[in-house]
């Protein structure tokens, strides 16, 4: 086919026909795009730069990390965080997955009422299980050592959660959530099939689990320890509030300790560093072990699945599910209601002792209770608002291909996924205390590290609620004179709603009881129910403590059954959610 | 001056090349088919031309104004075009009348005016019953109206379709091809339609571009792309067909087993050289007793080696005696020949297609 020159020259664009078909809504994709940019890798740039400034002159320095690697009881809370995470994972193992093997596979007795306090035990945050543990086992007055001192007429109770042994416990009960929803994802794929074939070469039933089962779902088993580890590790509120009395330390209350007055902020960003290199590399690792193929059996569909018959052991079973969910949900709901409705904990359960005067201190009298309630819910709506919006932009800049290398964008909304929350607030801190942009003291950097915080859930969910639309339905609006920006507001917009309903909830809620971000960027007036319990902690004023804790759970609650609503009733504890 | 113009137009993803030097004119009103198997880059054409998608090399002009280039677009929403897509991509949240409204409301025009088009466009395709009722409750062939109301109601430079009728229902889909050609008698849009089903292009279209592997093998009317097929794909892949080789001779050209008088073909052979043929099915008459010369048809002797009664017509194969090949035969259901009798073939040179 020849094209003669003067075809060829109408081919190249002129200056003023490239004006005239650009595409207007172009600036604002990179305008979307800039922000993602500055929101996630600013801190984390400042945060690697500040670890290596000279606290005084600024000047390039190794000394932050001489100073925080030069002193054994850095070095031990190091080597605790470790321990301390290890041991949760293995307690999540022994908690999850006998938990998981008996709903997924058996034919144990009252399933619902387990998942209900499994998801009870998820919907709690961490920090008020750790305060329900205080009520059940602080040395002497916890209920469990007074009941044991009733009992067998002792002077002193066994049990004192202020130590190695009691963090770990804490931290095993709301972590186990997770080793469950990945246990039990992987054992609902294994096809009895595969039992069988073991169990007609004349294994039993033990055998079968133990040599057939067991090892296919073992990458989910590693995965979920992996993340348990992470989560136990990263923690901050739980070992603040019995790591602290009980006279030991691990990273984060370290990390935390380095701010208190005058803040060493280079140090603690330089201690910081392994935390986040850590979780990096063992994230990697996760993913990398639950995307190996060779289990196959996972990743074809289910096959016929039929239960296995525990006879009269199924109530043995139900009984173990119901003494670990009684630990992580149903004895500290009881004590938690009991302390939030009591004049004094202390009293006991006696009617006399009922009040609703602290839940109503919290939400009326107080002006500070009533304030941090009201900035919760406010500062948490704005940050999965601004997560949501910036989280679907992006993912529609990539799905549509509307910037070049659109696919690495993906990696830097995720990135927030594999920076543990105390990490990024030092980075948010370190970035935006000094100029140009000075954020340190208003609601804006608390909702900015909200946003930034959550933005891979935000982000996960925006694209799968994206994905499932029809692009076509959009290219209609275009031809037919629409424009981007129209499509998305009367055609594609309408559509997402009921999905992104569902991912606002998913981002709200962690938002609501974040803690380890906030602790660093709060100030006087920008305190919310998270600060403000672990603030209160040690005043010991357990029934307020309660209070707060209660309001969070309430709120919490709601918003997953309008969840369930929207979406279904594995939204919440699905695995990608987690 | 031609409405739409594509000179040269090749896209490539990577290496690989997806359409390769598409050059093509509409006249104002035409209605041209892109008819082709599924990935022989027809589809990509036609995201081409509304905008979605821009060429690696060539130009597509509208109006004599170039509004593709590899250098830049006119956006899709510039375009003043309209599009049918494969799944309708009628908006499930909007009634069936804010659908048909969508282009007129985006062109700002008077309420008074969008009500009444709206009205009488549905009439035409007969919806205005429905017009209050959400996508989800209407049927395939509702949708697929309503999708062809919501284009042709803003009266678009060009309008494109997007194989409109591969989701339905033979029926339906045959009702369809007419309902399409009626609109396009009615409004006369200039019209490209993306097809891989013949009967379809050969129903709707003014002219037909038949596609192959990204290149554009033949351009022409209907019947012409039937009975004088230029490529062997084009012949093979609009019916059915013979595939004759031959060896031109001076004066005749030879088969295996008979020979042609090279006077009696439509356009004459070269007199050396190998030709290839493409003779129709329906193009042979079958005889049961050696019919008189006439017209220059060549007569071949064979034998039936298959038959097969469709009810509309006969399928027999038919091997010239002396020959290894086998032609297919359509005859009409009265002409009853049995299993291995003698017949007589009465090739019509004229209805030799020579193909490349």
């Amino acid at each position: 086919m020849a094209i003669d020159a003067a075809r060829l020259a109408a081919g190249a664009a002129t200056p003023r026909r490239r004006w005239r078909h650009f595409d207007r809504s172009v600036l604002i994709w990179a305008l979307l795009v800039l922000v993602l940019l500055v929101l996630v890798i600013n801190p984390l740039a400042r945060l690697l730069w500040t670890s290596f400034q000279h606290p005084d002159t600024g000047a390039f320095t190794l000394e932050n990390y001489a100073a925080a690697y030069g002193r054994w009881r850095y070095i031990e809370a190091l080597i605790n965080s470790v321990v301390v995470g290890l041991a949760a994972a293995l307690l999540c193992v022994a908690f999850g997955v006998p938990m998981a093997w008996a709903v997924s596979r058996t034919d144990m007795p009252a399933k619902g009422l387990v998942w209900a306090a499994v998801l009870g035990t998820f919907i709690m945050p961490n920090y008020l299980g750790a305060v329900a543990w205080i009520l059940l086992a602080g040395p002497n007055a916890g209920w469990l050592n007074r009941a044991w001192m009733a009992l067998t007429g002792a002077g002193a109770g066994p049990f004192n959660v202020y130590s190695m042994p009691g963090l770990v416990l804490v931290i095993a009960c709301y972590s186990f959530p997770y080793m469950y929803v990945f246990t039990r994802g992987a054992l609902d794929l294994v096809s009895s099939e595969m039992e069988d074939a073991a169990s007609t070469l004349g294994a039993g039933i033990l055998r079968t689990t133990a040599k057939i089962t067991l090892p296919l779902v073992l990458p989910a088993i590693l995965g979920a320890f992996i993340v348990v580890f992470l989560e136990a590790i990263a923690l901050f509120g739980t070992p603040a509030l019995i790591a602290l009395p009980g006279r030991f330390q691990v990273i984060t209350t370290t990390l935390w300790q380095m701010f208190e007055f005058p803040p060493r902020l280079q140090m603690a960003a330089a201690y910081s560093m392994p935390l986040l290199l850590i979780t990096v590399y063992l994230f990697w690792l996760q993913y990398r072990i639950i995307a190996r193929k060779g289990y196959v059996a996972l990743t074809g569909k289910g096959g016929e699945r039929r239960l296995v018959r525990l006879g009269p052991w199924r109530w043995a079973a139900l009984g173990y599910c119901l003494f670990v969910t009684s630990l992580s949900f149903f004895l500290p709901l009881l004590v938690v209601l009991q302390a939030a409705f009591a004049k004094a904990w202390g009293r006991g359960f006696s009617l006399d002792n009922v009040t609703l005067r602290n839940i109503r201190f919290v939400l009326f009298d107080q002006p500070a209770t009533r304030r941090a309630t009201l900035n919760t819910f406010l500062y948490a709506g704005a940050a999965s608002l601004i997560a949501l919006g910036l989280a679907l932009a992006i993912a529609y800049i990539v799905a549509r291909r509307l910037v070049p290398m659109g696919r690495a964008l993906t990696y830097v909304a995720m990135a927030p996924f594999v920076i543990p929350g105390i990490v990024l607030a030092i980075g948010f801190y370190a970035a935006y205390t000094s100029k140009p942009l000075v954020l340190y003291g208003t609601a804006w950097i608390l909702i900015l590290a909200f946003a930034t915080r959550f933005l891979p859930i935000a982000y996960t969910n925006s694209d799968a609620a994206l994905r499932a639309i029809n692009p076509e339905l959009e290219d209609a609006a275009r031809i037919l004179g629409g424009g981007r920006l129209l499509a998305l507001r009367k055609v594609v917009g309408p559509l997402l709603r009921r999905g992104l309903a569902g991912a606002f909830i998913l981002v709200f809620i962690p938002a609501t009881r974040e803690l380890s971000s906030a602790i660093f960027l709060y100030t006087t007036g920008t305190q919310v129910l998270s600060v403000l319990l672990f603030d209160k902690s040690d005043e010991g004023n357990f029934e307020l403590l309660s209070s707060m804790g209660l309001i969070l759970v309430v709120v919490t609650v709601a918003l997953v059954l309008v969840g369930f609503r929207l979406v279904g009733r594995d939204f919440l504890l699905r695995r990608t959610a987690t | 001056m031609s409405k739409l113009a594509l000179r040269g137009v090749t896209r490539r993803f990577g290496a690989f090349t997806a359409v390769e030097a598409f050059t093509m004119e509409l006249a104002e009103g035409e209605f041209v088919s892109l008819l082709g198997p599924s990935g022989c880059g027809k589809t990509t054409t036609l995201r081409m031309i509304a905008g979605f998608l821009p060429p690696t090399e060539g130009t597509i002009e509208m109006d004599g104004e170039v509004i593709s280039s590899p250098a830049s677009s006119l956006p899709p929403e510039r375009r003043g075009m309209s599009m049918i897509f494969q799944s309708y991509a009628i908006w499930p949240n909007m009634t069936v009348g804010e659908n048909v409204a969508f282009g007129l409301t985006v062109r700002k025009r008077p309420r008074a005016e969008i009500q009444e088009r709206v009205g009488r466009i549905l009439d035409v395709v007969r919806m205005k019953h429905l017009v209050d009722r959400y996508p989800q409750e209407l049927s395939g062939g509702q949708q697929q109206r309503v999708a062809l109301a919501r284009a042709i109601v803003v009266q678009p430079s060009v309008l494109l379709l997007d194989e409109p009728l591969s989701n339905l229902d033979a029926n339906l889909r045959e009702e369809m091809r007419y309902e399409i050609r009626r609109l396009h008698d009615e409004f006369r849009i200039t019209t490209v339609y993306v097809t891989h089903d013949q009967a379809e292009a050969m129903v709707t279209s003014d002219r037909i571009a038949v596609m192959n592997q990204g290149r554009v093998e033949q351009v022409d009317a209907p019947r012409a792309v039937y009975a004088r097929p230029r490529t062997r794909f084009v012949a093979g892949f609009i019916g059915r067909t013979n595939f004759l080789e031959g060896e031109a001779r001076g004066a005749d050209v030879a088969f295996d087993g008979f020979t042609v008088p090279a006077a009696g073909f439509a356009t004459p052979p070269p007199s050396r050289g190998l030709l290839s043929f493409s003779l129709r099915p329906q193009s042979i008459q079958l005889h049961g007793r050696a019919p008189g010369r006439g017209d220059g048809a060549a007569v071949v002797a064979g034998r039936v080696i298959q038959r097969a009664y469709l009810g509309e017509h006969w399928d027999y194969a038919v091997r010239p005696e002396g020959s290894a090949l086998v032609l297919r035969v359509s005859a009409r259901p009265h002409e009853v020949f049995e299993m291995d009798a003698r017949v007589w073939l009465e090739l019509d040179p004229r209805q030799m297609a020579p193909i490349e």
